[in-house]
């Protein structure tokens, strides 16, 4: 199977102090891999590194073949990674929809922003993305207006209208009530049939939903962050045997 | 037919621009005349070109969230332009008067195609908005933004200054170009016939001006543009540069401080390195912020607002004026942040909401701004704990 | 020519120093609150003006050659409540709109020029009618101070205006001139330097001003002080906490709207003491901020926020080259290359060694964007 992602040895330091220290990591397209870890693990880092927010001290990110390095944040979310951030970022005063067109904007230079006329299929596209995230009702207001799980909820939308081939979702049910956290896994779990995607969690039960996968689907695979380099990778049942995960992440976590 | 047409709100807005250029170009200045207030005519042509300004600063500052306190720069450098020209309009063979005094005794080079109207006209529109795209590419390539941006661009606008300021020789440094003696297609500039088509190019300029940045904010570049001001590191990672928008927006709205430069010149008859004072470019802001930031109207509005309100203030309490201009940016700024069209918004809805006397329903409680406010306030508390 | 240098070199420090008191509050400030308060130079002015009014009332006393120390303390004090005021009044309100204080402070930048300008006994008498009307009209009527500013509080806002402007103008045309005399007015005033700051260190043929050295010496404390302050108090440790992190150090049960008021004040203390060395170096007058405001913005832009040694190279080296350039100690230096010399020659003013500096700082921000010593770590963009 190809590899659309292959990091190798990625190292960042932020003043001597090491965020990722020779980390090594690859995703298989089509696959959707959860990355768990306990607090400081660098699991933000990791994501800042592969979209560019960050650039390795040592090490590479390959994305299909080529080597990110050089690519600028917005450059390589054209060339098709797509990333959600912890607390939703959206355009606050913005409609839900005029959000969803921004991010699905076929022509994001310039003047291809300013003179690019809409085409039907990118309008039809807007539509079933409302429909898709469940937020057409609400298509034409403010989006400051909605509640958080609506904001989440809108930009896993945007995230999708970009039309990624990898995304990138951090965090996504973290203040999410259980029946919300619940639909958004059946979301994602729906858009891994035709995405990579990397979902980074704190919520065990909503990672073992993620890993379970659909009914045929096979299992998902989970990664373990500690202290900024793999611990361990398996399916969240080995991963749940496993003694040094115990020790470090799920031991403290069970014990509540 | 006409009734259909008057539904679209495309052309509700036609209309009555165009009923308001009419009363402003005809009746307005006649009544002004009739009570003996003819002199508050030539007031408006000037305050017209300044609206202009205004809606520059609109776009970079109300849309896109870039303060810039350097605008006088471009301003000054499009009132140069004309200016030259103007003083250029001479019989063959002759130099503007400043130049003998200080031992200049051939054109300067960077005079010579100033005396071509075209090239003028378009250098007034070109030469600002080229060197705001050039400190803008260089100050946004960084991500140099918010507070650091705005202190740049004052410091760009003192060495503009003083450049201009300390250069006796080549543009008669602080004295400025006077133009109001100088000649305009064989009359002069100061004539009543002059100064009424500055008036009138002021009036369509400012016009020009609101359509051109009524197109550009309308569409999907304008909610770029508020996605850029609300929250620029998240554009990048939609997969759009905001460099090069930055730089468009910043050297469209130099452009328009150029044009503004250019008829506030011919009217108030110098142009001087005063329009590069520190205090000036702030000005420019306030008039904006009186207004309402990011409604164009409100731009306009305060740019004639604030300029009448500053020449009747200071016409009679001079001293007093800068305290009443203090208070204005803090009361603007603390109290009524969205200006003077937002704030008539909002009290418009409410009277309407109060007659109409519905019982709120699910999504009008939604909309509803006060128990929208309500929401960010505690959502405000909630951040601030954070 | 050495000793020429030298002098030369020693005017550079010298304007540097005044450049770096003055950048240091505005600097912590920024640190620590992400604020550009464009007020900072009327708060030097405030600081001059003090220094002016100690000097009459100590001419003529055993105090008049010593002024310059009560002076100092004053200047601090004036300015720093000052600032706290303002900090309460108006900066905290726009807490995380660093664009809106800019303009807000701006606005107080105004009124402060203004202020200096008119002030007069009659001024303060009306102020103090103002403020006694409208406050004890507020407890009397017992409107609640935090509410919104409504009808109620306009009308007696107008009342209480009128009131003052009546009893003003009543008072002006009984005791005429005795009250209405501006106290200091729209010209500048001077401030003559005590007589043991007036000789100078002779070196060679040229001579080092004792004033400057005496700002030297002023800056070298003040940084001492503040290094002092930062690096070893409860207080400096707790802000330092908060401009690294200031959702954690909140957390962590430090009193951030305290620390926010008291760093404040602080920095505004420091532009007060800044005042008082620009009052030995010229005339001073309500424009007297403005000419020193943009410099020390660029000091903190150079420097960057991250260390207090960014403020003091980019100081001196600013003060330095700035002082260089404009007096023209380039060119001789030079000779051997006339077109070098004459483009130097070319900004021997220092208006134009402005035009040069600034314009090189924007090429410095080139290769270093967020200064020499800039913030670092995961908080700095999000």
């Amino acid at each position: 199977m190809e590899r659309i992602l292959n990091i190798q040895e990625l190292t960042v330091s932020f003043d001597g102090f090491k965020a990722l220290n020779d980390l090594n990591f690859s995703l298989d397209r089509g696959e959707l891999r959860v990355v768990i870890g306990p607090n400081g693990a660098g699991k933000t880092t990791f994501l800042d590194v592969i979209t560019g927010k960050v650039k390795p001290t040592k090490g590479y990110v390959q994305f299909k073949d080529r080597s990110l390095r050089n690519f600028s944040e917005d450059q390589i979310s054209r060339l098709g990674i797509g990333r959600k951030f912890q607390t939703p970022r959206i355009y606050q005063k913005l409609t839900v929809r005029q959000n969803i067109e921004l991010a699905g904007n076929p022509h994001k230079s310039l003047f291809g922003t300013l003179l690019g006329k809409k085409s039907p299929t990118n309008q039809r596209q807007v539509a079933d993305l409302l429909g898709v995230v469940g937020l057409e009702p609400k298509a034409d207001i403010l989006a400051e207006l909605l509640s958080h799980g609506e904001k989440q909820r809108l930009e896993i939308g945007m995230l999708v209208a970009q039309s990624p081939e990898l995304l990138l979702v951090d965090e996504p049910v973290a203040g999410l009530t259980d029946e919300e956290t619940a639909e958004v896994g059946q979301l994602l779990l729906n858009l891994s049939a035709d995405h990579s995607i990397i979902v980074i969690e704190h919520d065990m039960e909503f990672v073992r939903q993620l890993s379970a996968g659909l009914g045929s689907q096979p299992e998902n695979r989970v990664t373990v962050l500690h202290e900024g380099h793999v611990l361990c990778e398996g399916s969240m049942a080995e991963v749940q045997k496993d003694p040094q995960v115990i020790a470090v992440y799920l031991g403290s976590e069970e014990q509540h | 037919m006409l009734t259909r047409i008057l539904r679209q709100p495309v052309w509700r807005e036609v209309i009555m621009i165009g009923g308001v250029v009419l009363l402003l170009a005809t009746a307005i200045p006649q009544l002004l005349y009739a009570i003996g207030q003819g002199f508050r005519v030539g007031l408006l042509g000037r305050f017209m070109a300044l609206g202009i300004a205004a809606l520059g600063i609109d776009l970079i500052w109300g849309y896109t969230g870039m303060l810039s306190l350097g605008h006088g720069i471009f301003f000054a450098l499009g009132g140069y332009a004309l200016a030259m020209f103007l003083l250029l309009q001479l019989p063959a063979g002759k130099l503007p008067e400043f130049f003998s005094l200080n031992g200049v005794t051939e054109l300067p080079w960077f005079w010579q195609p100033f005396s071509s109207l075209p090239f003028t006209l378009i250098a007034v529109i070109l030469i600002p908005s080229l060197v705001a795209a050039i400190v803008g590419y260089f100050v946004f390539r960084n991500r140099i933004r918010g507070v650091y941006f705005s202190i740049l661009t004052q410091a760009a606008l003192i060495v503009f200054y003083n450049l201009f300021n300390s250069q006796q020789k080549w543009i008669n440094g602080t004295n400025g170009l006077k133009t109001d003696s100088a000649m305009f297609f064989g009359k002069v500039v100061s004539s009543i016939e002059v100064q009424w088509l500055f008036y009138l190019l002021s009036l369509f300029g400012l016009v020009g001006a609101y359509g051109i940045c009524r197109w550009l904010t309308g569409g999907r570049f304008g909610r770029l543009l508020i996605a850029i001001r609300d929250d620029e590191p998240r554009v990048r990672f939609s997969g759009y540069d905001p460099t090069g928008f930055k730089v468009f927006v910043l050297a469209v709205s130099a452009a328009l401080a150029g044009i503004a430069g250019a008829l506030f010149t011919a009217q108030s008859g110098i142009i001087t390195p005063n329009a590069m004072d520190v205090s000036f470019s702030i000005e420019m802001i306030i008039w904006v912020a009186v207004g309402g930031r990011g409604t164009l109207v409100g731009a306009i509005i305060g740019a004639l607002l604030v300029n009448f309100g500053k020449s009747v203030l200071s016409e009679q309490f001079p001293a007093f004026w800068l305290f009443f201009q203090g208070g204005m940016f803090l009361i603007v700024v603390a109290a009524v942040p969205d200006g003077l069209v937002g704030w008539a918004g909002r009290t418009w809805r409410e009277w309407e909401q109060r007659s109409s006397r519905k019982s709120a329903t699910y999504p009008q409680i939604d909309l509803d701004e006060n128990l929208h406010r309500e929401k960010t306030q505690t959502e405000k508390l909630h951040n601030s704990g954070k | 020519m050495l000793s020429g240098l030298i002098t030369s070199l020693f005017g550079g420090i010298s304007v540097g120093s005044v450049l770096l008191i003055a950048a240091l509050g505005l600097a912590i400030v920024f640190g620590l609150m992400g604020v550009i308060n464009m007020a900072h130079g009327e708060l030097m002015m405030m600081g001059a003006y003090t220094t002016f009014l100690v000097q009459n009332v100590c001419k003529g006393t055993f105090f008049a050659d010593l002024y310059i120390f009560p002076a100092l303390i004053l200047a601090f004090l004036v300015a720093g409540l000052l600032g706290f005021l303002l900090e309460l009044t108006v900066v905290r309100h726009l807490y995380g709109r660093p664009l809106e204080t800019l303009l807000a402070t701006w606005g107080v930048s105004l009124i402060l020029q203004q202020f200096v300008r008119s002030v007069s006994w009659q001024f303060m008498i009306g102020i103090g009618i103002f403020a006694a009307l409208y406050f004890g009209g507020n407890q009397l009527l017992s409107i609640d101070k935090s509410a919104k500013f409504d009808g109620k509080k306009l009308l007696l806002t107008m009342i209480a205006g009128l009131a003052a402007l009546v009893i003003c103008n009543v008072l002006g045309d009984i005791f005429k001139l005795a009250i209405t005399q501006p106290w200091f007015g729209a010209q500048n005033v001077d401030v003559t330097a005590p007589s043991w700051l007036l000789g100078g260190l002779p070196i060679g043929n040229d001579q080092l001003p004792a004033t400057r050295i005496f700002i030297i010496a002023l800056t070298i404390c003040c940084v001492t002080g503040v290094y002092w302050f930062l690096n070893k108090s409860m207080w400096g440790l707790r802000i330092r906490a908060v401009t690294q992190n200031r959702e954690m150090s909140s957390c962590l049960g430090i009193p951030t709207e305290r620390v926010d008021a008291l760093t404040f004040a602080l920095g505004s203390g420091l532009a007060g003491i800044a005042g008082v060395a620009v009052s030995l170096l010229g005339s001073v007058g309500p424009n007297t901020g403005t000419n020193y405001i943009i410099d020390t913005f660029m000091v903190v832009v150079v420097g960057g926020v991250g260390k207090l040694v960014g403020s003091i190279v980019a100081a001196l080296v600013l003060g330095i080259t700035s002082y260089l350039i404009g007096s023209d100690s380039f060119a001789p230096l030079l000779s051997w290359a006339p077109p070098l010399a004459g483009f130097f020659t070319f900004f021997s003013n220092s208006s134009m060694a402005k035009v040069m500096v600034f314009s090189a700082i924007f090429v410095f921000l080139q290769a270093r964007p967020a200064g020499l010593f800039p913030q670092k770590g995961r908080t700095v963009e999000n």
